[in-house]
C-alpha cells in the first residue's frame, strides 16, 4: 500500500507541470517590432475577414477590400469627406484627451457636444435675421464653448468636492443632453413634427470654395490648429504636466503641492470646451440645425480614438483616420453589395479587434514551456 | 491657462477674419432646365434611407423600390441605395455623392432629410429630386424638387372598420358593453401626420360603432421600442380593449399579444410575431409612385411637384386579414367600404360624421385656402403631405408630445 501510495503521488508529482506558455510583460519592444506586430495584426485580420466575406456572403474578398477603398478615395469628394469627417471625430477625441490623462474617465463628450450643438441652434434660431451672421457666429461659438464647458464642469465639480463616479455621472448628463434637445425640438417645431430643418442664418463662412469645391476647409483648419495646441499644452505646458502627475497618483501630486480638485475642475472645464466647439462646428459648419443623433454616437468613439492614439494627440490623427477610413468603407460595401449595414459592420468590427488586440503582444510576451526549458538549462 | 487663452482668442480672430469674407453666398437661381429623355438602360436612381431593413419603416420603403425596378426591368447596377444615412449634412453629402455615380433621381425617405435634400437640389438642376413624406416642394417651386405621399388616411379608415367590427363582435359577445367600447391608440407625436392618421382610424371604427372612443397616448419618438410597449400597455390598462399605433417598432403589437388584445398595425403585417391578436395592417405601397418617377425620367417629362397616391392607384394597400383574430365578415366588409371610397361616395372626412367641441364643422384654412369643401375635408389636395389637425370629439389625448 504505502509503495502504491508514494508511486502515485510521484506520478501527480510529474503531471503537473509547467503550462503551456506563460504571459510576461515587456520591459521595452524595439519600434520596428512593434510595427511589425501591428503589421501583422492588420494583414491577420484583412485574412480573417476575407475569409468571413467568402463563407457568409459568397462574394469576393478582393472585391470588398476594393469597395472599401473606394468609399474613401473613390472620388475627391469623397476624399474631402474623409478628412472633414476624421477632423471632426479627432476635435472630439481631443477634447477627452487631458481628461484620460488625468484618468478622468469622461465618457460626457457625446453629452458635451450635444449642448454645444444646442447652444449653436439656440442662437441660430432666436438671432437669425435679427442680427448679422458675423455677430451670430461669434455668439454660437462662445454659447456653444460656453454650455461644453459647463457640461463638464458639473460632473467635475462632484468627482473633485464628493469623489462621486465619473463615469457614470458623465454617462448620464449624455441622457439629459439628448432629452433637453428633444424638449426645444417641441418647443422649436409648432407643428409637432420635431423636425427643425435647415436653419437660414448663421452659416460658418465657406473658405475658397471655387477652389476646393465644398464648404469643409474651415473645419480641417481649425481641428489642424487645435490638434498641434493640444499637443503643446500637454507636452509643454505647466497644466499638461499637472494633468500627469495627477494621473500618476494624487497622493503624489498632493505631496508636490498640486490642488487635485483645481485640475480635475480646469481640465474637465477644457474637455467640455472643446466639445462644445465640436458642436458649433458640426452645427454651424455643416448640419445647420440639431436632432438628438447630431453627435451621432462620436462622443463614444472618440474615446477609442483617444485610447488607440496613446492620448497623443498627433497618434490621434492617425487613429481617427482610421476609424472614419473603416466607417466610410463599410457604406460603400453596403451599397455596392447592396446589404444592409450588419454584415460591414461586423467587417470593420473584427478588424479593431485585431488592432486593438495586438496591443497586447506590443506589451507583453508569450513564453512557450519548452523554449523556456532551454532558455534554463542554458 | 495663458495658451489656451491665447490659442482661443486666436480662433475668434481667424473667425471673425473670415466671417467678413463670408455671406457671400453664390445664389443660384431657378434656372429652368430643359428635361430630356433618358434610355432606360442608362437611367439610374440613387436612394437614401434612414435605416436599413431592420426598420419597418425602411423596409416598406426598399419593398416598393424593389418591386418598381423589376416592373421596369431596371439592372441591379442602376438602383444605388444609401442605408442609414440621418437627417443632417449626411443626407446632402449622400445625394451629392450619388449625383458623382451618375444618377439622374435621387429619393429619399425621411421626414428630417427634406431640407438637405433641397440644398442639393438647388445647387443640381439638371437631376431630380424626389422625397417621400416632405412639405416644402408646394413653396419652395423649385423645378426639380418633388414630394410624394399617399392617401393613406383611405387605408387608416378601412383598418378602422375592421376594428369596429371587432367592438361590435365583443359587444355581442358581452365582453363589454356599447359604453365600454374604447380603443387605445399609440402616436409618435402630435404631429398632423399623425392626428391625420389616428382621427381617420376612429371614423373608420365609428362607421360601424357609433359608440366607440378612443384614447390617444404619444411617445415622441418615431422608433423606441420600450416606450411603444409601455403606451401599449397603460392603455389597455386604462380600459382599452382593442389597440393601434403610429410607430415604427413591434412595442404596441407585442404589448397586445402579451395582454390578448386585438391589434390593428401598420407598414406592414406582423401576424408572424402577433398570430392571436393581430387583425390587419394598412401601409403605403411606394412600387407605383417609384415607377412614375422612371417613367418621367425615362420619357423626358416633369414630375409632379406634389404627387399623392391613393387606394385606387394601388398605393394605399391593406395586409391580409388574419381572421383568427379578426370579426366574421371583415374581408367582405372591407372590400365593400374600399369599393365606396374609390367610388367616392364615402369620404374619409366626411363633416356629417364628426364634431369639434360638439359642433360640425363648415370652414377650415390651411395655408390660408379653405379645405372644407363639398361636405368633407379634402385631405393631402394642397399638397401630398397629410394636413388634418382638427382635435375631434370622441378622442381623448392623454398626453401632447411627450411620452
Amino acid at each position: 500500500m504505502n509503495k502504491q501510495e508514494a508511486k502515485k503521488t510521484q506520478e501527480k508529482a510529474s503531471r503537473v507541470r509547467e503550462p503551456l506558455f506563460h504571459v510576461i510583460k515587456r520591459d521595452t519592444i524595439p519600434l520596428w517590432k512593434s510595427w511589425m506586430i501591428r503589421v501583422i495584426a492588420i494583414l491577420a485580420a484583412l485574412l480573417i475577414c476575407g475569409l468571413i466575406t467568402l463563407v457568409l456572403m459568397g462574394r469576393n474578398p478582393i472585391e470588398m477590400y476594393a469597395s472599401m477603398i473606394k468609399g474613401s478615395f473613390g472620388t475627391s469628394r469623397r476624399i474631402w469627406k474623409l478628412l472633414k469627417d476624421t477632423a471632426i471625430l479627432l476635435c472630439i477625441a481631443l477634447a477627452v484627451t487631458p481628461a484620460f490623462r488625468m484618468k478622468f474617465w469622461n465618457t460626457g463628450a457625446e453629452g458635451q457636444v450635444l449642448v454645444g450643438c444646442l447652444a449653436t441652434t439656440a442662437c441660430m434660431y432666436y438671432m437669425g435675421g435679427n442680427a448679422p451672421d458675423w455677430l451670430i457666429i461669434i455668439c454660437m461659438l462662445v454659447a456653444a464653448v460656453a454650455a461644453g464647458a459647463i457640461w463638464g464642469l458639473i460632473p467635475a465639480i462632484f468627482k473633485a468636492k464628493f469623489n462621486t463616479n465619473e463615469t457614470l455621472f458623465t454617462l448620464m448628463m449624455n441622457y439629459v443632453a439628448t432629452y433637453l434637445i428633444a424638449y426645444f425640438l417641441l418647443v422649436w417645431t409648432p407643428d409637432g413634427s420635431s423636425s427643425l430643418g435647415r436653419l437660414e442664418h448663421g452659416h460658418l463662412p465657406v473658405l475658397l470654395e471655387d477652389v476646393v469645391g465644398n464648404s469643409y476647409l474651415l473645419i480641417l483648419l481649425v481641428v489642424a490648429v487645435l490638434t498641434v495646441g493640444m499637443y503643446i499644452y500637454l507636452k509643454y505646458s505647466k497644466h499638461g504636466y499637472e494633468i500627469s502627475v495627477v494621473g500618476e497618483s494624487n497622493n503624489t501630486a498632493r505631496y508636490i503641492g498640486i490642488s487635485v480638485p483645481k485640475v480635475i475642475i480646469r481640465t474637465m472645464l477644457v474637455s467640455g470646451a472643446i466639445c462644445g466647439l465640436a458642436g458649433f462646428l458640426i452645427v454651424g459648419g455643416l448640419d445647420h440645425t440639431v436632432t438628438t443623433e447630431s453627435a451621432g454616437g462620436q462622443g463614444f468613439t472618440a474615446i477609442m480614438v483617444s485610447w488607440l492614439g496613446k492620448f497623443n494627440p498627433i497618434f490621434m490623427v492617425l487613429t481617427s483616420f482610421l476609424i472614419i477610413f473603416l466607417d466610410q468603407g463599410a457604406a460603400q460595401v453596403s451599397q455596392d453589395f447592396n446589404i444592409r449595414g450588419a454584415f460591414p459592420d461586423i467587417v470593420t468590427g473584427v478588424i479593431l479587434f485585431f488592432i486593438i488586440g495586438c496591443e497586447f503582444f506590443i506589451n507583453y510576451k508569450i513564453v512557450f514551456r519548452n523554449k523556456k526549458q532551454k532558455e534554463e538549462q542554458a | 491657462m495663458k495658451k489656451f487663452l491665447s490659442l482661443a482668442l486666436a480662433l475668434l480672430m481667424v473667425l471673425t477674419c473670415v466671417s467678413v469674407f463670408a455671406s457671400c453666398d453664390t445664389e443660384k437661381k431657378d434656372g429652368e432646365v430643359t428635361l430630356t429623355p433618358v434610355a432606360k438602360e442608362e437611367l439610374k436612381l440613387g436612394v437614401i434611407l434612414l435605416h436599413d431593413e431592420d426598420s419597418t419603416y425602411d423596409l416598406n420603403f426598399i419593398n416598393g423600390i424593389n418591386a418598381a425596378k423589376k416592373a421596369l426591368g431596371l439592372e441591379d447596377s442602376q438602383v444605388i441605395m444609401k442605408r442609414n444615412i440621418p437627417e443632417s449634412n449626411a443626407c446632402y453629402d449622400a445625394a451629392l455623392d450619388l449625383i458623382d455615380e451618375g444618377c439622374d433621381i435621387i429619393f429619399a425617405d425621411s421626414f428630417g432629410h427634406e431640407t438637405h435634400m433641397l440644398k442639393a437640389a438647388e445647387e443640381h438642376p439638371e437631376v431630380q429630386f424626389c422625397h417621400a413624406t416632405g412639405n416644402q416642394a408646394h413653396v419652395k417651386n423649385l423645378a426639380n424638387y418633388h414630394n410624394a405621399f399617399a392617401s393613406i388616411y383611405e387605408g387608416r379608415f378601412l383598418a378602422g372598420v375592421a376594428a369596429g367590427m371587432k367592438l361590435n363582435e365583443m359587444i355581442e359577445a358581452g365582453t363589454i358593453t356599447a359604453e365600454k367600447a374604447k380603443m387605445g391608440y399609440v402616436g409618435a407625436f402630435t404631429y398632423a401626420e399623425v392626428i391625420s392618421g389616428y382621427t381617420s382610424f376612429y371614423l373608420g371604427a365609428k362607421s360601424v360603432c357609433p359608440s366607440v372612443t378612443m384614447d390617444v397616448q404619444f411617445t415622441g419618438s418615431w422608433y423606441d421600442e420600450t416606450a411603444e410597449k409601455n403606451t401599449a400597455m397603460s392603455l389597455i390598462e386604462g380600459g382599452c380593449v382593442l389597440i393601434s399605433q403610429h410607430a415604427d417598432s413591434m412595442g404596441a403589437p407585442s404589448a397586445c399579444e402579451e395582454k390578448n388584445v386585438p391589434n390593428v398595425s401598420y407598414n406592414g403585417s406582423t401576424k408572424d410575431h402577433c398570430p392571436n391578436t393581430f387583425i390587419v395592417s394598412s401601409r403605403i405601397d411606394w412600387a407605383p409612385y417609384i415607377k412614375y418617377i422612371c417613367e418621367q425620367t425615362i420619357k423626358g417629362e416633369a414630375i409632379a411637384t406634389d404627387w399623392c397616391g391613393t387606394i385606387s392607384t394601388g398605393s394605399v394597400v391593406l395586409t391580409d386579414v388574419n381572421t383568427t383574430a379578426a370579426a366574421e365578415g371583415t374581408v367582405a366588409k372591407l372590400e365593400e367600404v374600399k369599393a365606396a371610397l374609390v367610388a367616392g361616395t364615402t369620404h374619409v372626412f366626411d363633416t356629417a360624421n364628426f364634431t369639434v367641441e360638439g359642433k360640425a364643422i363648415t370652414s377650415h384654412k390651411v395655408e390660408e385656402k379653405e379645405v372644407i369643401k363639398d361636405g368633407y375635408f379634402n385631405e393631402s389636395d394642397i399638397m401630398s403631405a397629410p394636413y388634418f389637425d382638427l382635435k375631434i370629439d370622441g378622442i381623448t389625448l392623454l398626453n401632447t408630445n411627450f411620452g
